[in-house]
C-alpha cells in the first residue's frame, strides 16, 4: 500500500524499519506472508508456544526480591507469596554476584545492600526455610557465580527431601550478556562459557526439569541495542551455549528445552509485540534447522519477560507506575511465561513493600479485569502486526549473519567489540533524549518543576544485617568440618585443572559448607580473572 | 599560548556492574574536546586515588548506581588529602538520590549529576568549575 502523502516525515522504529501510515493485505504478502505464523502450540510457534497460553494457566508472576540477609529475604519471600506471587525472583547482593564472602574487604558496604547475602548453603536453608520449592518456582539471578549458586540451590532441595530429578526452577546463569553489560564476570570469557556449559550438562542429567541458563537479550537492551539487536545477540549467545555442550557430545534435544529468555518490554509497543512473535519463530528455525532438534519442545522460546527498566525515568517517578503497566500489557499480548516488572521506583532504589505491591497488583488487573487471558495472541491477523513481525525477524536474520561474519559472538565480546558498539548507541540515544528528538514524558518534555517531582519512599539499607551476616559466616566457619572442606576444595582445583565438569565437585562443597569465596578463589587459581578490555 | 587540554578520569567504584551511564559521559566528554581516562568496573578508593595521581587528571568523577556511594567517598576522601589531590574537582554521577546530596557536599564532591542530568550540563560544569577548583 502506498502510505506516502508528499513530503511527510519518514517513521522509522527503534530497529530501523519504516513505518507506514496503513498497512494492508499485500503489506503482510510482501514481507513474506503468512506461512511463518502458523498456529499457536506448533512450530514455528510465533503465536505462542502453548495451544490455549492463558486459557489454560496465567503467566506466573515472580517479582524479583532480596536483600538484606537470608533471615529478612525469607520474610519478604513469604509476603511476596501471601499477596499473590506465584513464583520467586532472587536478588543476589554484590559480594555475592562477584564471588566474594561477606568478611572480604572488597565486600564492605554492599552486603545485603542490593540483594540478599549469601556466603553457604547455611545461608540458602534460613531464605527457603518454609518455602515449597514444588510449588513456588524459585529463579536465581545470578551469572558469574551461578554454577557454585546453582550447586547450592540443588543440594538445599536435596536435603529437604525433594527429588531434584522433578524440581523445577532457573537460574540467571547468562554470562556472555555480563560482559556486554550488567558486568558480574569474574573468570575470563572462555572458562566462564565453559562454566555456563558445566551447569547445562550437569543438570541435563541431574536436574532435567530444571531450566539451567536464561538468556538475557533484557541487559543488552538496557545497554544500548535497539530491539532487533537485543534478540539477534541473545540468539547468537544462547547458540554459543549450545555448541559449548554440544561439542561434549550431548544432544540438542538433552537440553534446548531448558534454555529459556529474559527480555526486555520497553519501547514502542507494536514493535515489541512484533519482537517477541518474530523472535519465537526465529528462535525455532534456530534450533530445528542449526541445532538439528527433533523435538519440538526443544523449539519452544520460554521467557520471562515485563521488565525495561531502561524506559523508566527518574522524573516524575509515579509516572513508571502507569509505564509499567503498558510493559505487562506488551509481555501479556506477547505470550510470556512469566512476568516480573520494574518497581516504579527503580531509578531510585531497589523496591520497598509497596512498589512491589504496585507492580504485582497491575499483572493482576491485567490477568482478572483486562481480559488479556482470554485469547491467544490476540494480535494476530492485523496487517500491521503479521508485516512488522516478518520485518522484525528478517532484521534480526541479517544481524545475526553480521555477527557470524565478524567471527561470532564470543570472539566479538572478548575483544570488546559488542560492548564498544553498545554503548555508542547508547550515547547516540542519550543525545537523542537530550535534544527532544527523541521524545521523553516528564524528561525532555511535559516536565513539571523539580521540587514537586521527586517523591519517593526509599527501601533503607541496615548495615546491622551485614554485621550478623559477618557473624553467622565465623559461626559457619567455626562448626564446619575443616578437614572435609579442604579435602572437596582440592577435588575441585583438581578437576577445574583438568577440565572435567566442576559442578560434581562443587554439589560436594556445598555441602560441607564451603563458602562462596572459598570456591571461587579456588577457580580463579586455575581459570584466572577477567580483565575488562576498555574500548571506545 | 596553546591551552592545555583538561584531563578527566571516569571511575567505577566498588562492586556495580552498571556502566551504562559512565561509558555515555565518558563519550560525552571526549566529544567536548576533554582528555578521558576510564578505569573499567570494580576500583577500590586506593585505585581510583592511584590512577587519578599518576594520570595527573583535572577531574575525579566516579559514576555509581548501586548504593554504596557515601561509604566509598568517605574512604576515597582520605586518600584524595593524603595524596594530594584536594584542587582536583570531584564528581559523582548515577543512583545518587536526593537526601545524600548534603552529606557528599560535606565529604567534598563539587559536583552531583544524579540519573536524569543532561550531558551537556556536566561539560559545562566541568568547563567553568575545572580550572577555578585548581587556581584557587
Amino acid at each position: 500500500m502506498d502510505g506516502s502523502s508528499g513530503d511527510a516525515k519518514k517513521v522509522f522504529n527503534e530497529s530501523g524499519i519504516e513505518i507506514q501510515p496503513v498497512y494492508g493485505p499485500e503489506d503482510v504478502e510482501e514481507s513474506g506472508g503468512i506461512e511463518f505464523i502458523g498456529e499457536p502450540g506448533e512450530y514455528p510457534f510465533t503465536r505462542g508456544i502453548h495451544s490455549e497460553m492463558y486459557r489454560k494457566r496465567p503467566w506466573t508472576m515472580r517479582q524479583y526480591a532480596g536483600f538484606g540477609n537470608p533471615v529478612d529475604t525469607n520474610k519478604r519471600f513469604k509476603f511476596l507469596i501471601e499477596t499473590g506471587n506465584t513464583g520467586l525472583n532472587v536478588a543476589f547482593d554484590l559480594p555475592t554476584q562477584t564471588g566474594l564472602d561477606t568478611d572480604n574487604v572488597l565486600a564492605e558496604g554492599e552486603v545485603g545492600r542490593v540483594g540478599m547475602a549469601i556466603d553457604s548453603m547455611r545461608d540458602m536453608e534460613i531464605a527457603f526455610d518454609g518455602i515449597d520449592l514444588e510449588k513456588i518456582t524459585v529463579s536465581l539471578t545470578i551469572n558469574g557465580s551461578a554454577a557454585i549458586l546453582i550447586a547450592m540451590y540443588l543440594a538445599m532441595a536435596e536435603k529437604r527431601g525433594y527429588d531434584i530429578k522433578k524440581l523445577r526452577g532457573t537460574a540467571q546463569n547468562d554470562i556472555l550478556k555480563e560482559f556486554i553489560g550488567r558486568g558480574t564476570w569474574i573468570f575470563p570469557v572462555d572458562a566462564s562459557v565453559k562454566l555456563v556449559g558445566d551447569t547445562i550438562e550437569y543438570c541435563a542429567e541431574h536436574a532435567p526439569k530444571y531450566s539451567p541458563v536464561s538468556v538475557c537479550g533484557y541487559h543488552i537492551r538496557e545497554s544500548g541495542c535497539n530491539p532487533a539487536e537485543e534478540m539477534a545477540y541473545a540468539f547468537c549467545i544462547a547458540k554459543a551455549y549450545a555448541h559449548e555442550v554440544m561439542k561434549r557430545g550431548l544432544d540438542v534435544d538433552e537440553f534446548a528445552g531448558r534454555l529459556s529468555y529474559n527480555i526486555n518490554s520497553f519501547g514502542n509497543i507494536f514493535e515489541q509485540v512484533a519482537k517477541y512473535r518474530a523472535g519465537r519463530g526465529l528462535w525455532a528455525k534456530i534450533v530445528k534447522e542449526d541445532l538439528k532438534a527433533k523435538d519440538p519442545k526443544s523449539m519452544w522460546l520460554r521467557m520471562i519477560a515485563g521488565g525495561g527498566g531502561g524506559g523508566l525515568t527518574y522524573e516524575q517517578p509515579e509516572l513508571n507506575i502507569v509505564r509499567g503497566a503498558y510493559y505487562a500489557l506488551i509481555s501479556a499480548l506477547a505470550g510470556t511465561q512469566t512476568m516480573a516488572l520494574c518497581s516504579f521506583d527503580e531509578a531510585y532504589t531497589i523496591p520497598t513493600e509497596y512498589s512491589a505491591r504496585i507492580s504485582l497488583r497491575t499483572m493482576q488487573m491485567l490477568t482478572h479485569e483486562m481480559g488479556l487471558c482470554e485469547t491467544v495472541d490476540p494480535m494476530a491477523g492485523s496487517y500491521y502486526m503479521e508485516t512488522l513481525t516478518n520485518q522484525m525477524r528478517t532484521k534480526m536474520e541479517e544481524l545475526m549473519a553480521e555477527v557470524d561474519a565478524e567471527g561470532g559472538i564470543v570472539e566479538m565480546v572478548r575483544d570488546g567489540r559488542v560492548q564498544a558498539k553498545v554503548s555508542k548507541q547508547a550515547y547516540d540515544m542519550q543525545l537523542n533524549i537530550d535534544s527532544g528528538e527523541f521524545p521523553k514524558v516528564g524528561v525532555n518534555c511535559f516536565r513539571i518543576d523539580e521540587e514537586e517531582e521527586r517523591e519517593v519512599e526509599f527501601h533503607s539499607y541496615n548495615t546491622k544485617d551485614a554485621e550478623l551476616q559477618n557473624e553467622s559466616l565465623k559461626k559457619i566457619r567455626a562448626s564446619r568440618d575443616q578437614g572435609a572442606v579442604d579435602k572437596c576444595l582440592a577435588q575441585l582445583k583438581a578437576d577445574a585443572k583438568d577440565g572435567k565438569n566442576v559442578m560434581p565437585a562443587l554439589v560436594e562443597a556445598v555441602k560441607v559448607y564451603a563458602t562462596v569465596g572459598e570456591m571461587t578463589d579456588t577457580m580463579v587459581e586455575i581459570y584466572g580473572r577477567y580483565e575488562e578490555p576498555i574500548r571506545f | 599560548m596553546a591551552e592545555k587540554k583538561i584531563k578527566i578520569l571516569v571511575g567505577k567504584p566498588g562492586l556495580d556492574g552498571h556502566d551504562v551511564g559512565a561509558k555515555v559521559v565518558v563519550r560525552a566528554l571526549m566529544d567536548a574536546g576533554f582528555e578521558v581516562v576510564y578505569t573499567g568496573l570494580r576500583k577500590t578508593p586506593s585505585e581510583i586515588a592511584q590512577q587519578a595521581l599518576e594520570e595527573d587528571v583535572d577531574v575525579i568523577g566516579l559514576s555509581s548506581l548501586a548504593g554504596s556511594h557515601i561509604l566509598f567517598c568517605k574512604k576515597l576522601k582520605g586518600l584524595i588529602d593524603q595524596y594530594g589531590l584536594k584542587e582536583k574537582l570531584w564528581l559523582i554521577g548515577g543512583c545518587v538520590p536526593k537526601p545524600d546530596h548534603a552529606e557528599l557536599k560535606k565529604i567534598g564532591l563539587d559536583g552531583i549529576f544524579p540519573n536524569g542530568s543532561k550531558l551537556s550540563d556536566i561539560v559545562d560544569f566541568i568547563n567553568e568549575n575545572a580550572a577555578k577548583k585548581e587556581d584557587a
